[in-house]
């Protein structure tokens, strides 16, 4: 066991919780699973709605076989068994949003196995985490009850996409192992361009399955939580409800097998439908479908064909630029974050690319409320910034200033640097009379410091670097410093 | 000449050809039956104007020189094809309102051939039935009566009850059915007319409003076998609408009716002699046999030990998957809607008033075999027992190339006189499910009549995709019947 597990500490011991994470995760994919209609996020409702969204009479679906390249290339992403047969599946049940009267999606056999992806945690560890399965299926439709003071009213434009339902095994210990299993699926499949991984646009939700037991006890009864878009509330929702079935457990009570919903204004759980109102879905194979037959040709092109992952990319960080493991996750949690370093730092330190592009750059992107993809500095011009520190032009105090002026006017660092006259003095025929201005200034203090007060040494640099306008190299203001005091 | 209202389709297209006569002629000829044999019932919609529209199409065509192989020819399209523009009710009153914005792949393909739409007929609510007597639009009458009762009403068979009453009526030329158990080839028989039901996935299944998604199967029924090898190469091909119509060549089937049959071997299931196989039928079948025999055929007994378990087999999976077909039907979208306090009490008081009480009684039992506790004991035995069937049918083409059986155990029943017991009625799909659940061809042509002069069929039963050899040996039989008896209520009265 990690030290990241959750032990909660009730009054009559330790209790471990258990999570296992059902992630629905829509498809990029311009067109819906088995209809040709749109997919875009804010058109105006039903208008992206086919026959077949509709199930209209006499309607049939048909594959869309580039959401299934699509689940393959996650699968593989996972590390997950590729079914070269899996079957669809009808789940059937009644609700206003689902047109058809069910939906189609794979119960028994779904297009990828078991897989398993690695998650890192606060403390530098990491663990493996198990993926169960990963089943294509269509999304449901939208009722909205505030249109109209008496009726519902229906929204098929989401009615048919594609998702990707991916069940994990329950081998998570805590909300924080919860929360980077989700960021690390969702940083995967945006390196894959499988899923965009918006939780606020509903393309990427979570259901948990919390369950609490004495440590090395079989597994308790759990409650599935549903309703949860952030990665936040998903850790918060975790967090309330172990709490909530520690308690029940130890004042007397069990636990009911129940689907609950969170509630994000109260950050508390609640019973949405019990175990004996629990659907019976009927699932069977959906006679509109073939099963889906998948080559291993078609696989092998689709592996081919992966982008470097996460993991292998970090690694290779790691190697080839020097930088920290935990540096390195953060450059690799999000492609474009590689992508953007790996330009700066194209023939550079590493390692100081790092260092400016995790401090300062996501240090003023944060404080504008703005992401990497519209960043004002561009990868190149960090990168120049970074060639004037190393050639010694400017010196690092000096860069922030710049850097500060770069992330305004989106200007590149050396034409700051001239335009302004920032370029450090490393002349010794220039740096040298102000040392001597500094030291005549200042007889009372050579003194003191000829007697042994080493310290002034300190006063003495501060004020020549002052005198140069922060100019003077700073190295060589020490050095000339040192031959002057103690010649 | 014949009647206009008498002519074969393949013989309407050679006077057309000629100039004897235009398409609109034959249109108005057809439609002023219609208005005769009103009573019969068998037209839910007659779509009088469309039709001449589409036949003055296509005498232009006839006069242009480019006429397709159905051009000009009026037909009646069972009212579960969707058609564009034209109420499609599946004689149900949960479609009340419903205007398709779409054509049907098959019936499109039949416009795209020239072929003129007379109407929409009647058929059993949502397919589901043998007798016609389950359409919301009321019970169709079979054009032919006994002889020993005139006066009693008959049941023209389903659930095409009303495409095979149009055409032995003489109100449609052929007309298009759906198969899902028998609904093509056992109406045909009790009409004394031809059903075809081709191989599952000859003709896409877009567009008709589903029943039973892996049986469905759409069908000619018409006059003479020709005329179906003629029909079935307009409707038949793949289409990438439907994943489970197949990407087979369509044969020139008209082609394939050489009247040899020399050599073929034809195989005779035993199990077939059942219970409740009355005995005029079980003599029917023999003479058949001898025709066969005469023709040149070698008969052969064949055993197909699983037959009896083939009616229970098909009343789970079929039901089964209506259950869930039918789950669209939620007065949310279109067709109707009675209100309710709640979201479910409007479900339960739309579907309660919506569907009749034969789907109603299928609705529940496919929710119940794939219910949790039950899909194991029935609808997965079920599959298993279709899958057994088909191995079956496919050991017994090891040794023939053609099966005949009769289409129905009997003759058409009284529309006031129908079996109490749902399961007596189902009695009459017993030798046409197994071609359904296996998924093979099958043709029922009209062979003699019984004591009381009503129509009876045989059926011959193909390999799969071999429509050719099923028609070939269904001519033989046509010509040997040498079947000229036509229905007391066929327009202009007996021939």
């Amino acid at each position: 066991m990690t030290g990241s597990a959750m032990i909660i500490t009730g009054a009559t011991g330790d209790w471990e919780v258990v999570i296992g994470l059902e992630v629905h995760a829509q498809v990029l994919s311009a067109a819906k699973l088995f209809s040709g209609a749109a997919t875009s996020f804010g058109a105006a409702p039903n208008q992206q709605v086919s026959l077949v969204d509709a199930a209209m009479p006499g309607m049939l679906p048909v594959i869309n076989k580039h959401c299934v390249a699509q689940a393959v290339r996650t699968g593989l992403g996972i590390n997950a068994k590729i079914n070269l047969v899996s079957v669809f599946d009808r789940k059937n049940y009644f609700y206003a949003d689902l047109p058809q009267g069910y939906q189609i999606s794979q119960f028994t056999q779904p297009i990828v196995g078991e897989g398993e992806i690695e998650i890192l945690l606060a403390d530098g560890s990491s663990k493996s985490i198990g993926i169960e399965r990963l089943h294509l299926e269509q999304d449901a439709g939208k009722l909205m009850h505030d249109q109209h003071p008496a009726k519902s009213v229906v929204d098929l434009n989401r009615s048919g996409v594609a998702l990707m339902e991916i069940v994990s095994k329950p081998d998570l210990r805590s909300p924080e192992e919860a929360g980077a299993y989700v960021t690390k699926l969702r940083s995967i499949m945006r390196y894959l361009q499988t899923c965009d991984g918006n939780m606020e646009q509903g393309s990427l939700r979570a259901d948990a399955n919390v369950s609490v037991r004495r440590p090395g006890d079989p597994l308790g009864t759990r409650c599935e939580i549903k309703n949860v878009n952030s990665i936040k509330f998903l850790m918060q929702a975790i967090d309330y409800e172990a709490r909530r079935q520690v308690e029940l457990i130890e004042d007397g009570g069990s636990v009911d097998q129940e689907t609950r919903l969170f509630d994000a204004n109260s950050g508390t759980t609640r019973t949405m439908r019990s175990k004996e109102d629990a659907h019976d879905y009927r699932y069977f194979p959906d006679p509109d479908l073939l099963p889906l037959v998948i080559t291993p040709e078609q696989v092998a092109a689709i592996k081919a064909d992966l982008p470097e992952l996460p993991d292998v990319k970090k690694a290779r960080l790691v190697t080839d630029y020097g930088v920290s493991e935990i540096d390195a996750t953060i450059l690799t949690e999000e492609r474009e974050t590689a992508r953007f370093y790996e330009i700066a730092s194209h023939g550079r330190d590493g390692k100081l690319v790092a260092n400016w592009l995790i401090s300062e750059l996501f240090g003023l992107l944060n404080k504008a409320g703005r992401s990497l993809a519209d960043s004002p500095v561009l990868p190149e011009n960090l990168g120049g910034l970074i060639d004037l520190i190393s050639d010694g032009t400017i010196s690092g105090r000096i860069a922030k200033d710049v850097f500060a002026e770069m992330f305004e006017s989106g200007e590149e660092a050396a034409a700051i640097v001239d335009a302004k006259g920032l370029k450090q003095v490393s002349d010794s025929a220039a740096i040298e009379p102000l040392i001597n201005a500094v030291i005549a200034a200042n007889a009372d203090k050579l003194a003191e410091y000829k007697a042994g007060k080493d310290k002034l040494f300190g006063f003495f640099v501060g004020q020549v670097m002052k005198q140069s306008g922060g100019k003077a190299n700073p190295q060589m203001v020490n050095q000339l410093l040192r031959q002057k005091l103690d010649a | 000449m014949d009647k206009l209202t008498d002519l074969s389709l393949t013989a309407a297209r050679r006077h057309l050809a000629a100039g004897d006569f235009t398409a609109v002629e034959l249109t108005e000829a057809h439609l002023a039956a219609i208005q005769e044999t009103a009573g019969l019932n068998a037209y839910i919609t007659v779509t009088a104007d469309a039709a001449l529209a589409m036949a003055a199409a296509a005498d232009q065509r006839e006069a242009a020189g480019n006429a397709p192989a159905m051009n000009g020819l009026p037909i009646g399209v069972k009212d579960l094809f969707c058609t564009n523009g034209v109420a499609t009710t599946a004689a149900s009153h949960i479609l009340d309102g419903f205007v398709p914005t779409y054509e049907s792949t098959v019936s499109q393909q039949l416009w795209d051939h020239g072929a003129v739409m007379l109407g929409k007929t009647n058929l059993d609510e949502f397919a589901m039935g043998s007798s016609n007597l389950s359409s919301y639009y009321g019970a169709v009458e079979n054009p032919w009566r006994r002889t020993d009762k005139p006066e009693e009403k008959l049941v023209p068979g389903g659930s095409s009850g009303g495409s095979a009453a149009a055409v032995a009526a003489g109100s449609a030329m052929a007309s298009i059915g759906t198969d899902t158990g028998g609904s093509v080839r056992q109406p045909a028989a009790l009409n004394g007319v031809v059903g075809l039901k081709p191989t599952y996935g000859r003709c896409s299944r877009w567009g008709i409003i589903a029943f039973a998604s892996s049986l469905d199967q759409a069908g000619p029924i018409t006059q003479t076998v020709a005329d179906a090898a003629l029909m079935l190469g307009c409707m038949a091909g793949h289409d990438a609408k439907d994943s489970t119509s197949a990407a087979q060549p369509v044969p020139d089937f008209s082609a394939a009716l050489s009247g040899d049959i020399r050599g073929l071997k034809i195989g005779i299931p035993t199990e077939y002699r059942v219970a409740g196989l009355s005995a005029e039928v079980e003599k029917l079948w023999n003479t058949g046999i001898d025709w066969l025999t005469s023709a040149g055929a070698e008969v052969v007994d064949i055993s197909l030990p699983l037959t009896s378990y083939a009616l229970p087999t098909y009343y789970i999976i079929a039901p089964a998957e209506a259950s869930s077909n039918l789950a669209r039907y939620d007065g949310v979208r279109y067709g109707l809607r009675v209100d309710g306090d709640s979201l479910e009490e409007m479900y339960e008081n739309t579907r309660a008033a919506g569907f009749g009480d034969e789907v109603q009684r299928r609705i529940l039992v496919g929710t119940y075999v794939l219910s949790a506790g039950y899909y194991d004991a029935y609808y997965r035995k079920a599959q298993r027992v279709r899958q057994l069937i088909r191995n079956d049918f496919i050991d017994a083409f090891k040794g023939v190339d053609a099966i005949l059986t009769p289409t129905t155990p009997s003759a058409a029943f009284g529309i006031d006189s129908p079996p109490l017991d749902p399961v007596e009625m189902y009695l009459l799909d017993i030798f046409t499910v197994t071609l359904n659940l296996a998924g093979l061809p099958g043709i029922s042509v009209p062979a003699g009549l019984s004591q009381h002069g009503l129509p009876l069929g045989l059926q011959v039963i193909g390999r799969p995709w071999d429509e050719a050899t099923v028609l070939r040996v269904g001519e033989v039989l046509e010509t040997a019947a040498g079947f000229s008896h036509r229905a007391g209520q066929r327009a202009g009265g007996k021939r």
